[in-house]
């Protein structure tokens, strides 16, 4: 359809960049390392594999970390009363959940798998930036750190949800909080220079004959969001210098009595965080769009419109903070232009998952693991959506808002959604980073565990929520203990069978059947054609990108 | 088709077991007002909506993933777009919307149109209980949970209405318009009452606005639903509809009791007198932070006993209560108690947990400074 356009770059140009790329060993043969051994070579590494890696295990570190304060959480809500801990800890756990989840699992991990597999699926010998790329990722662990070590703090840790809400969090809080704020600047730092790197890389490495519109799904969707992540990330630090202001220098951005504004707090908040839902989830579209395709045998359907549905919903996630805000007293003009563009997302996000299932259609489908964690994506992703399209309807948020029928709809949309995708990513990948197919009956057991497990779960909270029950409350009225109890006994389920999931990695990593290259027949990205598992410099010569028709 | 009234049986038989289970307690109340009712309305059209969209969307799906398997020998076809079918699934569902859009844009309009109420009942939220004023009748008092802590801590079998009671719910008449004018005095709170479908956020600095008009007479409980801090599952909201002649002769007894209450600002109160009411009071407002024997929860909440400073400057001890303190979690007492209780908290306070101060502060005294 497009005219075919000259590459951007000569490919001479792009050997010597290659060159530059792998350093001081400008010899180098692929697959073997030639830098420091042992530790060092960890903390020292820039290639974008080892980076992956690091990423990726720090993801898997921090979901277990905030599933145990999941666990916390609705082991004290089995049953009403306080049984396990008090109301101050109770209100931590919540809170740490949820910042270690968002910003220590859903966000590395899929920063790790852009590491792993955007050089790879463009052709590209590494990142642009490779020693940026290693500062990016070892800012977490710093930043991770110190957030975890306010829990032992005189006070605790922070007690005031993820979403801190000023003045909770700010006059109220506890002495911690300046220590939370800069943990948070960390991890704000390290995605904007990751960011940075994914969009250096994607304009610039790509394989020569490579244009815009020949990228994979995955790729698109990575680039899409990191202009989100560059565009959010530091209005997220301008609200929280604004709150270490407010708590050390006496200014009062968001004290009432000193002439501030509460509720300017939650619109710079949610102008960052509604983005950052989406930060959340574009990679995800990627991943789904890149494994349905393959265990369909068939290409994806539509594939421009995915990309310009996944550019209206980058564009559409500016629009429609205040819908997390319909009780706070806004305007009626703002309520209606609210409510109205939060409605029409449902319109690109239909189309994503129409056009997946017209993949499917007449396709010849197998259920390997990967696609069976994509096809839950498709199922339990839009059952999140549905929700959302309610919580949408203004006048029926009144209701619906701050209960237990918000939690289900975000776990949906997080849960089965994003951390779903992650995990058919690693199915579907894992041939290619170690050569060994991942144990099928193992797959399946982790896979259906989960399923029963992540329903179980969440699905309650739907009931709970219309029923009238508060989000993040340690102990609650009697008519809601049945839906609590199914709830936390679900999620006991999905957390355990985690353990299968960590299980099958290392069995992965230590052996298994051998994968070739093009590991599952009906794949057809550039990571491909690279032999499994990928040496550690691939691509120092970019390949010949033959561009189908679209 | 043979098994077509199995399945018109089954898919009836679904409906029906969802829209049963949905009744009750499972799903939104119904409510009390015309506009709770439009507001159950939309959330079932919606869900409806959702529903059709869902069964559609889901049973291609399935029908795909069985019908095209591979190992049934399915042979994949080539097409990968149409514009036709791509210019349809957009365009469907933005109708669908815009149906949706407009009903809810009505009822919003009508959430929003709050004048011309019958009565005016400023909402005050607390860390953590809730108080009301009826404005114009000088009538004022606050709402805390009455659930015994036994019952909290397992130790006694939990009440019917465990959590969700009071010791003075709010009273509103039924068939007037009542507005509420909600703000805060320390962190956002959101008064709720899902009967209601009031819901709306106080906070500190701001007066928001809602109304009801509740049709039957009655006892609705809800819940503060913004993380306010650590007592946050422990702030229910109770309201009280009755006949507007029972509320009026309510009303009118609460003022007569009010006005007693102010009388007594002028006259000496006894040290047990003060004692006694004091400690009402504290357990009542002050024992949520500060806690029931004063040792408070450092390092937010500072612990009454063992803190010289408070004692020895008896001046500054009755500023921070009237005043609050700039920058802390400690509010202004000033328009939330009465002279009264002001006095006798701050003596209670001086003389409660070894603090044996012997001095009393008088309601007059008070009463002067606040003027």
């Amino acid at each position: 359809m497009a005219p075919k356009l000259p590459p951007q770059l000569p490919p001479q140009n792009r050997v010597e960049q290659a060159g530059d790329a792998s350093g001081t060993a400008g010899h180098a043969d692929a697959g073997y390392h030639h830098g420091p051994k042992g530790l060092l070579r960890w903390l020292l590494t820039t290639n974008h594999k080892e980076i992956g890696t690091l990423y990726l295990i720090f993801s898997l570190s921090m979901f277990f970390i905030g599933g145990i304060f999941a666990l916390v959480v609705r082991a004290e809500l089995f049953q009403p009363g306080l049984q396990l801990v008090q109301p101050e800890f109770f209100n931590q756990m919540t809170t740490m959940h949820g910042l270690i989840m968002v910003f220590g699992a859903v966000m590395p991990g899929f920063v790790g798998l852009a590491n792993w597999m955007i050089p790879l699926q463009i052709g590209a010998p590494d990142m642009a930036l490779p020693r940026l790329n290693n500062f990016s990722f070892w800012l977490l662990p710093v930043a991770f750190t110190l957030l975890l070590s306010t829990l032992l703090m005189p006070g605790g840790g922070p007690n005031f949800g993820w979403t801190f809400y000023a003045p909770l969090s700010t006059t109220y809080s506890p002495p911690s909080t300046t220590f939370f704020i800069l943990s948070l600047h960390m991890a704000g730092i390290s995605s904007i220079l990751g960011a940075i790197n994914i969009i250096a890389t994607i304009l610039n490495l790509r394989a020569p004959g490579m244009r815009m519109m020949d990228m994979p799904l995955f790729v698109w969707t990575w680039l899409i969001t990191a202009f989100l992540l560059i565009a959010v990330m530091p209005v997220l630090a301008g609200v929280i210098t604004m709150m270490l202001l407010d708590i050390n220098f006496g200014t009062s951005f968001f004290n009432a009595a000193g002439g501030g504004d509460p509720v300017m707090f939650q619109h710079i908040f949610w102008f960052f965080g509604h983005p950052e839902v989406y930060i959340m989830i574009l990679p995800a579209f990627g991943i789904v769009s890149a494994i349905i395709p393959t265990f369909a045998r068939k290409r994806l359907f539509g594939y421009a419109s995915m990309v310009y549905a996944t550019s209206s919903i980058a564009i559409l996630s500016f629009l429609v903070w205040a819908h997390h805000m319909f009780a706070v007293g806004l305007p009626l003009v703002a309520e209606l232009f609210f409510m109205y563009t939060t409605m029409l997302i449902a319109v690109p996000t239909g189309v994503k998952v129409f056009n997946w299932i017209a993949t499917l259609f007449q396709g010849s489908i197998s259920f390997e693991t990967p696609m069976l964690f994509a096809l839950a994506f498709v199922v339990l992703f839009s059952i999140g959506g549905f929700s959302g399209l309610m919580l949408a309807i203004a006048p029926a948020d009144f209701q619906y808002h701050d209960t237990y029928f918000v939690v289900a709809h975000f776990h949906y949309v997080l849960v089965p959604g994003a951390v779903f995708a992650i995990m058919a990513a690693v199915y579907y990948w894992l041939p290619k980073w170690t050569g060994h197919y991942p144990n099928e009956r193992l797959g399946r057991w982790h896979f259906w565990t989960s399923v029963v497990g992540v329903n179980l779960t969440f699905f309650p909270m739907h009931f709970s929520g219309l029923a009238g029950m508060p989000r993040r409350i340690p102990d609650y009225a009697l008519q809601f203990a049945d839906f609590n109890m199914a709830s936390s006994i679900g999620a006991l389920l999905f957390g355990t069978s985690q353990l299968l999931f960590v299980l099958m990695i290392i069995k992965c990593v230590r052996g298994g059947e051998k994968a070739p290259a093009k590991a599952w027949d009906g794949a057809v990205d550039l990571e491909w054609t690279v032999p499994s598992p990928a040496p550690l410099h691939t691509f120092e010569t970019p390949p010949r990108f033959q561009h189908q028709e679209h | 088709m043979r098994n077509l009234p199995g399945v018109v049986a089954a898919v009836g038989g679904s409906v029906w077991l969802t829209r049963s289970t949905l009744v009750h307690g499972w799903n939104m109340p119904l409510g009390v007002t015309a506009l709770s009712r439009d507001i159950h309305g939309l959330h079932m059209t919606i869900f409806w909506i959702c529903v059709v969209i869902g069964v559609v969307v889901f049973g291609v799906m399935f029908y795909s993933l069985f019908r095209y398997r591979r190992s049934k020998g399915a042979k994949a076809s080539l097409f990968h777009e149409n514009t036709k079918v791509e210019v349809i699934w957009t365009a469907v569902p933005l109708l669908i919307l815009i149906g949706m859009a407009l009903p809810a844009t009505a009822t919003l309009k009508q959430m929003y149109d709050a004048k011309d109420a019958d009565l005016d009942v400023m909402v005050t939220g607390q860390q953590w209980r809730w108080h009301y004023e009826y404005l114009g009748e000088d009538v004022a008092f606050t709402s805390n949970l009455t659930t015994p802590r036994d019952q909290i801590d397992g130790l006694a079998a939990k009440g019917e209405n465990y959590l969700l009671e009071v010791d003075e719910p709010l009273v509103l008449p039924v068939g007037r318009k009542v507005r509420f004018l909600l703000t805060s005095d320390d962190v956002v709170h959101s008064w709720w009452v899902p009967d209601l479908a009031v819901k709306q956020d106080a906070i500190p600095g701001f007066v928001n606005e809602n109304w009801v008009r509740i049709e039957t007479p009655g006892t609705y409980r809800g819940q503060c639903t913004e993380l306010c801090g650590r007592n946050h599952g422990f702030m229910p909201v109770v309201v009280e509809a009755m006949e507007p002649e029972a509320f009026d002769s309510w009303l009118a007894e609460r003022k007569q009791a009010a006005a007693r209450e102010a009388s007594g600002v002028d006259r000496e109160w006894t040290m047990d007198e003060l004692m006694s009411r004091g400690q009402q009071v504290y357990e009542s407002i002050c024992a949520s932070c500060h806690q029931v024997d004063g040792s408070g929860s450092p390092p937010v909440f500072p612990a009454l006993t063992n803190n010289p400073a408070l004692i020895a400057e008896r001046d500054r001890h009755i500023a921070t209560v009237i005043n609050g303190v700039a920058g802390k979690p400690m509010p202004a007492f000033s328009s939330s108690l009465s002279p009264v209780e002001i006095a006798a908290v701050i003596t209670y306070e001086r003389n409660a947990w070894g603090n044996d101060t012997g001095d009393s502060v008088q309601p007059s005294e008070i009463q002067a400074r606040l003027e």
